[in-house]
């Protein structure tokens, strides 16, 4: 599976440019990147999902950002126990005779319904990458129309910040 | 109250910086009407890329930062090869350059270009003023970030109105990189089993590069070496590291690597390497390099550990700290094993001797500058451009000094000669500079000449010339069935007549009969002075390990043989 690591960073003009750019360049895959402000108003957060088996390519790849000026701290929470989110809208075909259908399945994931209108649907949903994966194969079925996420984020359980893992 | 470029050039000042290479521009002119009246020496060049090449070897032969200075646009661009020499071979250079007013910025306004963005992936960090209250931070940042741990460029890029711009700077709080967390050091655990395996090795053997020399570590590691007896090759950046007339320092390892200092390399059951990050140039393959010695890494950067060749000992230190852990340690000592390894390496030695003398009416390079070695000051700075007569120098020049042998490794960049020739002279005012560069790279950089003739720098310049891309024809005759395509460089100019156009005294070398007598009179020339000297077209450097090889691969010309064959024997 991938490594998640989160990447705190000064919060300076260009820096997720030269996070992603440092990533390609030194051709590493990412699944995922995701970032947003904090607690910390200096301060910002990206995570991103390796797609990496080899432990030692993805130290390599958390020495190379760490040299970086802007990053502050990079916390590997592949064997930290952690939750991750991610969020996923979906428009979905809903033509009144299967609403009701699509409802239940709302109903089982726990997903919302957050837009109706005549011939669609959208649906939020947040959780891990599984369900939401699942989730999405369900609704196929319906005709998925457009998928939108956000890419994962993650938080360690217990009482530490990332700062001080 | 002060504006930014009384501010920047008073930063300046207060670091030591005494001299800075540039070229105005535009966007740049407030800057230089200050700098005008500053205590700063600026040298103007007649390209943008030289400032940043001369900036470099400056710095290369000083250990301080280089400056340089270029307007936005093209003049920022032109310093792209400079500063990705820099990045390569961590090298400190601070360039700032001049930007297009703060509104005008994104409008693809006249002379305007994205120069933070593009010099991104070859510095360790670029800076776009966007609020003159973030100056004095930056600067103090920037310096720190070239200067500290692996040093390398970073760029400052400064908008036009921000030059003029006022400011009470003192009331500033500069804001610091305070925040990064460092990571954890697990060195002292590993200390003593290096300790362990250096001293009972049977063949050890020391390789270091260019970062023995940016940490100014030199006497440390011949300390090490008096003490263990551990015999030292060289990465082509680490060359001058330890004095190369010593009877334990075997040369340059890698792909133009001399076969004895190959041949150890390959034996070695333990190899300390230090500030050195396996190019593909020296470890060949890096995927077998070496799997069965034990490996000890030890770098400033801890990026380089792991990241080319699996190390036993990946330690991540300053090597100042390293050595003195180390040599504080009294369990070390010197191998028992050591006179039969040294033994056998005199072997090699002997086998694969490079010819002495070079007989025949053509002239060698190599010839060329053996004499030279020979004949010139010991105290001489030695620089040279990207080819073939880079490699000859770095097999044939015996480097004394550390930071007395200047060469584009990492990036090898043609042209970068001339300009690192004109910043090394600043850098060792008074002292000799020799210059060796091809007819190719000399002539990608030649308009230098203008500049080292107006300062009357004394760099005496051997224009290997061999009428063609020495390095490229080598590759098409051994691996392109001899298809030389785009490898003749045809009307190549008189380099004595053009020497004369730029007023700077010339010489011709054609015969080996006459190589000693010309080159003491080259050397013995005050100022600036250039030798074209006509070299065999046919030469080729030798020994060599083709590309993805390994040492038993390496080829050449073995004990005055004429043909080429493996030293394996094929």
């Amino acid at each position: 599976m991938g490594h998640t690591l989160a990447v705190l960073v000064e919060n300076r003009p260009g820096v997720l440019t030269r996070i992603s750019g440092l990533i390609s360049r030194r051709a590493f895959n990412i699944e995922s990147i995701a970032a947003g402000y904090t607690e910390d108003k200096d301060m910002t957060r990206i995570t991103i999902v390796v797609r990496e088996d080899d432990d030692q390519q993805v130290q390599q790849l958390v020495d190379q950002l760490a040299k970086l000026v802007d990053v502050i701290r990079i916390v590997d929470h592949t064997h930290i126990d952690s939750l991750e989110r991610e969020l996923v809208l979906i428009k979905v075909k809903a033509i009144p005779e299967k609403r009701s259908d699509i409802v239940d399945i709302v109903d089982i994931f726990r997903a919302n319904i957050v837009d109706v209108n005549r011939e669609t649907m959208v649906i939020e949903l947040s959780g891990g990458q599984s369900k939401t994966d699942a989730l999405c194969e369900v609704l196929t079925d319906y005709g998925i129309i457009e998928i939108v996420r956000t890419g994962k984020v993650i938080i360690s359980r217990g009482p530490l910040p990332a700062k001080a893992l | 109250m002060k504006n930014g470029a009384e501010y920047i050039i008073e930063f300046l000042e207060k670091k030591g910086v005494e001299v800075v290479f540039g070229y105005p521009g535009g966007q740049i002119l407030n800057f230089y009407h200050y700098l005008g009246r500053s205590n700063l020496k600026h040298i103007l060049v007649r390209h943008e890329q030289a400032a940043a090449h001369a900036a470099c070897g400056y710095a290369r032969v000083t250990g301080r930062p280089g400056v340089c200075i270029a307007t936005s646009g093209p003049g920022a661009t032109n310093l792209v090869t400079g500063i990705a020499d820099a990045y390569l071979d961590s090298i400190p250079l601070i360039a700032i350059t001049g930007q297009v007013k703060l509104q005008d910025i994104g409008k693809d306004s006249f002379q305007e270009a994205d120069i933070t963005g593009i010099t991104t992936p070859i510095t360790k960090h670029s800076y776009l003023i966007q609020d003159l209250k973030q100056l004095p931070g930056v600067l103090d940042e920037a310096w720190q970030v070239a200067t500290k741990g692996r040093p390398g460029p970073v760029l400052i890029d400064v908008p036009k109105d921000l030059f003029l711009e006022q400011e009470d700077m003192a009331a500033i709080h500069s804001h610091l990189i305070t925040r990064k967390v460092a990571r954890e050091d697990n060195t002292e655990k590993m200390m003593p089993q290096i300790v362990e395996r250096l001293s009972h090795a049977k063949r050890p053997l020391i390789l270091a590069g260019g970062g023995v020399i940016s940490a100014g570590a030199w006497d440390a590691l011949a300390e090490l070496v008096q003490r263990t007896g551990i015999p030292v090759v060289t990465t082509l950046m680490g060359k001058g590291a330890y004095p190369e007339d010593q009877p334990l320092a075997l040369g340059m390892v890698g792909m133009h690597g001399l076969a004895a200092a190959n041949l150890a390399l390959s034996h070695c059951d333990v190899l300390l390497c230090l500030g050195t990050r396996f190019s593909d140039r020296v470890t060949g393959n890096r995927r077998n390099f070496l799997d069965k010695a034990c490996i000890i890494h030890v770098d400033t950067d801890a990026a380089e550990l792991q990241k080319n060749v699996i190390t036993d000992f990946p330690v991540h230190r300053d090597l100042n700290d390293f050595f003195k852990a180390l040599l504080e340690d009294p369990k070390l000592v010197r191998s028992e094993a050591a006179g039969e390894w040294s033994s056998r390496i005199q072997q090699w030695q002997n086998q694969y001797k490079q010819p002495e003398a070079y007989t025949g009416d053509i002239l060698k390079p190599q010839a060329l500058i053996r004499s030279v070695a020979r004949l010139a000051d010991p105290r001489s700075v030695v620089v040279t451009d990207v080819g073939q007569h880079q490699m000859f120098v770095a097999q044939h020049y015996p480097i004394r000094q550390p930071r007395g042998f200047l060469t584009s490794g990492g990036l090898g960049a043609m042209g970068f000669g001339l300009p690192a020739a004109m910043g090394a002279a600043f850098g060792v005012p008074g002292e000799p500079v020799i210059l060796f560069v091809g007819d190719g790279g000399f002539q990608m950089t030649l308009q230098e000449l203008a500049t080292i003739r107006e300062h009357r720098l004394p760099i005496k310049i051997f224009i290997m010339n061999n009428g063609n891309l020495g390095m490229i024809r080598q590759w098409q005759g051994l691996f392109f069935e001899a298809h030389y395509v785009a490898s003749d460089l045809p009307a190549f100019p008189d380099f004595v007549k053009l020497a004369e156009a730029y007023d700077v005294p010339a010489f011709r070398i054609t015969t080996p009969a006459e190589l000693e007598e010309k080159v003491r009179q080259v050397l013995s020339t005050q100022g600036p002075v250039l030798a074209d000297c006509w070299i065999d077209t046919n030469e080729y450097v030798f020994p060599m390990i083709p590309p993805g090889g390994k040492p038993q691969d390496m080829i050449g010309r073995w004990q005055n043989e004429t043909h080429i064959r493996s030293i394996s024997g094929e």
